[in-house]
């Protein structure tokens, strides 16, 4: 590269890295750490057990998501949303079709039962992401029984949707005007078995997880996010309501059928110690659990009495064969688990490949407050507070 | 607040020539800045009462071949509002020039991490952002992968990537 001006800024950070004082010490975090949640290396400016600076290097898992769906047409880019957060596959692709839907004016005419049936393995998906976040946080502080726990749980959703689309974690299954298939015949039974059998679990998860004092000392009050530092930063999800705001896409936007389903938003309150401490952040995915519980048993019982499954319905009837946009762009948002997941799509004239697919990943800005949270922390609280903001690396580098 | 009363707020303040055009066909209108007035149109937009865009959703860079532009999607926690702001730049392809566009980072900390992407993959300078490295990209990478007139590099550090 030619033009120095553009190497300015690394060479900037090169030299700050080589004027630290003598006591400094400059340690790599990852990217091969566990506590990192995949390939993130964290640059850590350490004073003994004291971190004075974080700084994150992300794009180890770089896939050129942006870059695919520039050459492929909407239907065939579903896949590569699966790969985002690949633990809330369902969640992502149904943010991604419902923008392509909205485009083509296909969203209102959407059967209530697909809508239905979308919401409810949605918010199963939310379920075993968040069961991901809590038992990885705990083995993060040192709890093993809780992980082993969750993900006992989560592989009873993962069966229930390999069941429904085929495939157990990338699913597919949600497609522009539809869906690939129907919900298995069958399906709504084993989920309000595995319903009934989960509800007990979680007051047991509760139990050994959210009252025990060790974890508490370990995360209330540390890692404290502040609300106002929280919206600057752009951090969205679990994590600003953590922080006191009671903002949840699925209620601010009222997408698909979340108008007609009863549901609380919680946020956090500083119960253990200040307002959008880590143990604050914790709790409110806990509370999430429960209420997509809930979601899940009124979808139920809607798809089973007032949008039963009938011989002739046909949830691919509505995908289009070609998607035909006329040039435009549209930014389309969602509640992911791990909060706002947004695609801006810049389409062309009589085309099904669009001119640009930006994903936003609530991760990608979630992370980025890393550096304003770990100053001056103990390493081991950094561990702590990384745990608690819950990123996919499969959404930060994207 | 809707669209035409956020139009009418920003001419009250910075007068007609603020608002280059705008674009109302597709589903979610659209206001064009021009460069220059972009910083002192976001600082307006985030503290006004009535508007606190304080949530900076996502900044995308778009390359139309002739031209760039970026584009910026504001929201309001407490009214609940969005607006998108559209920046366009001269189409400069050189390597060694890149197009330029202050950053909104004192704005919104949210810039911080879009900018540096829309630098790594699109090559758009950020003039004034604190940190600009390439965020996704290695640092000693070659050229901008997004945009159109983009090859892809038969080698990286002699291993062969293509």
């Amino acid at each position: 590269m030619a033009n120095p001006k553009y190497k300015e800024a690394l060479d900037r950070y090169e030299r700050h890295l080589t004027e630290i004082s003598t006591q400094e010490m400059v340690l790599n975090m990852g990217p091969q750490h566990p506590s990192t949640h995949g390939v993130l290396r964290l640059k850590l400016i350490t004073d003994g057990e004291i971190v004075k600076e974080v700084v994150p290097h992300l794009g180890y898992l770089h896939r050129c998501f942006d870059k695919h769906a520039e050459s492929l047409n909407y239907g065939k880019t579903i896949p590569f949303t699966d790969r985002l957060d690949y633990l809330a596959s369902m969640n992502n692709s149904h943010a991604f079709v419902m923008g392509v839907e909205r485009m083509l004016g296909l969203d209102s005419k959407i059967p209530k039962r697909i809508e239905y049936i979308r919401v409810l393995v949605c918010e199963l998906n939310r379920i075993a992401s968040h069961l991901i976040a809590i038992g990885t946080y705990g083995i993060d502080i040192g709890a093993t029984t809780p992980f082993l726990w969750c993900f006992r749980d989560r592989e009873h959703i993962m069966n229930m949707l390999e069941w429904a689309s085929g495939s157990r974690m990338l699913y597919n299954y949600i497609w522009v005007g539809g869906l690939f298939y129907d919900l298995p015949v069958g399906f709504e039974v084993r989920c309000a078995e595995f319903i009934n059998y989960f509800k007990p679990k979680l007051i047991e998860l509760d139990e050994i997880l959210t009252q025990n004092q060790i974890f508490i000392s370990r995360t209330a009050n540390i890692g404290i996010l502040p609300a106002d530092v929280a919206i600057n930063y752009g951090v969205s999800g679990p994590m600003l309501r953590a922080s006191g705001i009671k903002w949840d896409l699925r209620r601010i936007d009222g997408y698909s059928v979340y108008p007609e389903i009863d549901f609380e938003i919680p946020v956090g309150k500083g119960a253990m110690g200040s307002i959008g401490d880590c143990w604050d952040r914790y709790k409110v995915r806990v509370d999430e659990v429960h209420e997509s519980v809930r979601i899940v048993e009124q979808c139920l019982e809607r798809l089973q009495k007032d949008f039963k499954r009938t011989a002739d319905f046909d949830p691919r009837a509505l995908v289009p064969k070609k998607v035909n946009l006329k040039a435009q762009d549209y930014y389309v948002r969602a509640e992911n688990p791990k909060g706002e997941l947004g695609f801006y799509f810049v389409t062309k004239e009589k085309s099904d490949i669009p001119l640009r697919v930006k994903s936003r990943g609530p991760s990608f800005n979630n992370l980025s407050v890393i550096s304003e949270l770990g100053k001056g922390v103990l390493i081991a609280d950094l561990i702590a507070i990384l745990g608690s903001i819950d990123i996919v690396l499969g959404e930060v580098d994207r | 607040m809707t669209f035409e009363e956020i139009k009418l707020k920003l001419v009250s303040r910075f007068g007609d020539s603020v608002i280059l055009k705008e674009e109302v066909t597709g589903l979610q209108a659209a206001l064009f800045v021009h460069v220059e007035d972009l910083v002192p149109v976001c600082s307006f937009l985030r503290d006004t009462e009535g508007l606190y865009f304080d949530f900076l959703s996502n900044i995308t860079a778009v390359d139309y071949e002739d031209h760039f532009t970026i584009v910026y999607h504001l929201s309001s926690l407490p009214y609940q509002h969005t607006v998108v702001l559209k920046v366009e730049l001269e189409g400069n392809r050189s390597l060694d020039e890149l197009p330029e566009i202050p950053s909104v980072t004192s704005i919104w900390r949210t810039a911080d991490w879009h900018e540096r992407e829309a630098f790594d993959l699109m090559g758009i300078y950020f003039s004034g952002h604190p940190d600009l490295r390439r965020i996704l990209l290695p640092d000693d990478w070659e050229g901008y992968p997004l945009r159109k007139d983009y090859q892809e590099a038969e080698k990286y550090h002699g291993i062969n990537i293509n």
